[in-house]
């Protein structure tokens, strides 16, 4: 298992060289002067060309990105071109605001999506199954940063009980989460229901039924940890896609969150925010997926047995 | 000899949206303590439904019991309470089931799989004395009693094949419901299957219900042969009734002139002409008749009643019995 781990976090290194490569090339060949969107269109060209020099964008490409990766390597991501701040500070500071909406939002996703999903199964064509489907067919739908200006309309300005915007206390956390919970929620009840669906019906279960297991016995001992195999793995998917991807939600909560930071970092070409910032959530979502992989070989020993050989 | 399974009459149904399948029709069967009986009948003639039907693991929703009788013991099973079906599945009934791929749990150890009957039935026996059992039957099934906390995907398909023996045996039932048990296996796997389940059948007196289409198979191990086709058991008797005997149904003789015989030069096979009907939209009357090269105006329009011809040799067609005119063979 540990030789596993150390496997999976050396195969992270080409990665994430493979990652900083792209995303600098992308940044330094595109069209579009980092000291002109700086400075603004009403400067002179002498400061344009200051500026180009300070930052050493009037070296070859090569030599920049090896500058960069030298600086890497010892642990210095930089400083922003745009506020002088040190990079790990300026992404430091977002970071907790992210990683909050992440965790809740997850939290909440898998809290109700999956338990309804399985009930949602075990009751097929009931009352209780239409409705969680039919509900998770609407949230599915329905645009996230939509459902979030209806909420803020409810619960901010019509029962003024929830702030709308800020990061503040722990209350403005509430309705971004479950904005942000709702759209994944509905996916994820919807395939625990389908992977419950299809357990199920398979052989063993019928065997299970055979020995005499009661219902309870055969959901509870037999079918769910089969299907949830499929549903972890969506989870962590969901969780690396909400690192880099509440960028609406943080825009529609006024919340200063990553995603926002390398949105605006992009406008003006603040490479070295950028690249941190996106090298940050290509760690987590590598982090994620290792999760995963070891959260599968505890639940399945098929997987446990390939990991040790 | 007691009667242990008194089947009657028995109708099953696969009903859908788009469809029904009518799987089992009318079947009669009795089945004495510790007797064996060979079930025989091409895919999709209604074995595995009537298998199913008797331990009430029919596919839920889908699959319904419309008409009939199922006595074990005594004591009616279409229809019963849950608490008395629970007690009786795995416990006095048991199944093997076809295809031992995948009829284990993928993530339970296999001691976990065999002692689940037992939790569920041996409620007096504690932890140890149910794992001291396990290992009994592991042994008794050739299975190195140290590989019981082992998972069924490091096991090779024919001990998966003995694990799945080891489960419906583990409380000792009175009737083994053996669903093609050595279909999906190599032929020396399939001889030391066979040869283990007869040995359990002497020390353990269990009755047992072999499904299977091989004729070999059964010659091997059953006393007596029910032949089904079209979810009908068109012929029963005793091994010696259904394999020597000269009075048969046509398909019964379809069936057994179908296999090659290895002393005389053919250069063709001589199957049975046509198929097995569309259960969905079975023919009136005899179920063979389309493909019965003995077919008269009777089979097309009646059903026919079973006919004792002693002995418990029992044939489902107008060519024997009281009817006036027919063939007669």
């Amino acid at each position: 298992m540990l030789k596993f781990i150390g496997k999976r976090l050396l195969m992270m290194i080409p990665v994430l060289i493979g990652i900083s490569f792209i995303i600098f090339a992308i940044m330094s060949l595109t069209p579009g002067d980092p000291a002109r969107l700086i400075l603004g269109e009403y400067v002179e060209d002498e400061a344009i060309q200051a500026m180009r020099d300070e930052l050493g964008l009037n070296d070859p490409f090569f030599q920049r990105y090896f500058d960069y990766m030298a600086g890497l390597i010892h642990g210095d991501f930089g400083v922003s071109w745009v506020s002088d701040l040190p990079v790990l500070e300026e992404i430091g500071s977002r970071i907790p605001t992210t990683l909050t909406l992440a965790f809740i939002a997850t939290a909440i996703m898998t809290i109700v999506g999956v338990p309804l999903g399985i009930v949602s199964a075990v009751k097929q064509y009931s009352f209780l199954d239409t409705l969680c489907v039919f509900s998770a067919f609407i949230l599915a739908s329905v645009p996230s940063f939509w459902l979030g200006l209806l909420l803020v309309l409810l619960f901010s300005l019509t029962l003024n009980i929830l702030p709308a915007t800020g990061v503040d206390s722990w209350q403005n956390f509430i309705l971004p989460c479950i904005t942000l919970a709702s759209v994944m929620m509905a996916s994820l009840l919807r395939m625990t229901r389908s992977s419950m669906l299809e357990v199920v019906r398979q052989d063993y279960i019928r065997t299970a039924r055979a020995k005499g297991a009661d219902e309870k016995r055969v959901i509870f001992h037999h079918a769910i940890r089969n299907a949830l195999l499929p549903v972890v793995t969506l989870v962590g998917l969901n969780f690396g896609n909400l690192m880099g991807g509440t960028i609406i939600i943080e825009n529609v909560f006024a919340m200063p969150g990553l995603g926002t930071l390398i949105l605006n970092s992009l406008y003006v070409k603040n490479t070295p925010v950028v690249m941190g910032g996106i090298l940050f959530i290509a760690v987590c979502i590598s982090i994620v997926n290792l999760l995963i992989d070891i959260t599968y070989s505890f639940i399945d020993p098929r997987v446990r047995d390939r990991l040790k050989g | 000899m007691n009667e242990l399974l008194q089947i009657k009459n028995l109708h099953v149904v696969y009903q859908t949206d788009e469809e029904t399948v009518y799987a089992v029709n009318g079947v009669d069967l009795n089945l004495s303590e510790g007797e064996t009986l060979g079930l025989v009948g091409e895919t999709g003639a209604g074995k595995t439904t009537l298998a199913l039907s008797i331990l009430n693991i029919l596919p839920p929703k889908v699959g319904k019991i419309t008409e009939g009788s199922i006595l074990f013991e005594g004591e009616e099973l279409v229809g019963a309470n849950e608490k008395l079906i629970r007690e009786i599945q795995g416990n006095k009934i048991a199944m093997i089931f076809q295809d031992p791929m995948t009829s284990l749990n993928p993530l339970l150890t296999i001691e976990d799989q065999i002692g689940e009957a037992l939790l569920l039935h041996r409620k007096e026996l504690s932890k140890d004395e149910i794992s001291q059992r396990v290992e009994e039957m592991l042994k008794m099934v050739g299975i190195p009693p140290e590989r019981k906390k082992e998972y069924p995907h490091q096991f090779s398909g024919g001990m998966k094949q003995r694990v799945v023996i080891a489960i419906s045996l583990a409380c000792e039932p009175k009737l083994l419901l053996a669903d093609e048990p050595t279909t999906a296996l190599d032929v020396t796997i399939q001889a030391q299957v066979l040869h283990m389940m007869n040995q359990l059948k002497k020390e353990l007196k269990t009755a047992m219900i072999l499904i299977t289409h091989d004729l070999g198979v059964v010659a091997e191990i059953c006393e007596k042969v029910g032949i089904m086709y079209a979810g009908e058991i068109i012929e029963v008797g005793s091994l010696e009734d259904i394999f020597k005997g000269k009075d048969h149904h046509p398909y019964t003789k379809g069936l057994f002139g179908s296999i090659p015989d290895l002393n005389s030069d053919v250069s063709r096979l001589s199957p049975i002409d046509g198929l097995m009907p569309d259960p969905s939209a079975l023919p009136e009357g005899c179920k063979f008749h389309p493909r019965c090269p003995n077919c008269w105006e009777m089979c097309k329009t009646t059903v026919p009643e079973y006919v004792d011809l002693g002995n418990g040799h029992k044939i489902r067609c107008h060519l024997f019995g009281n009817q006036n005119g027919g063939g007669g063979i």
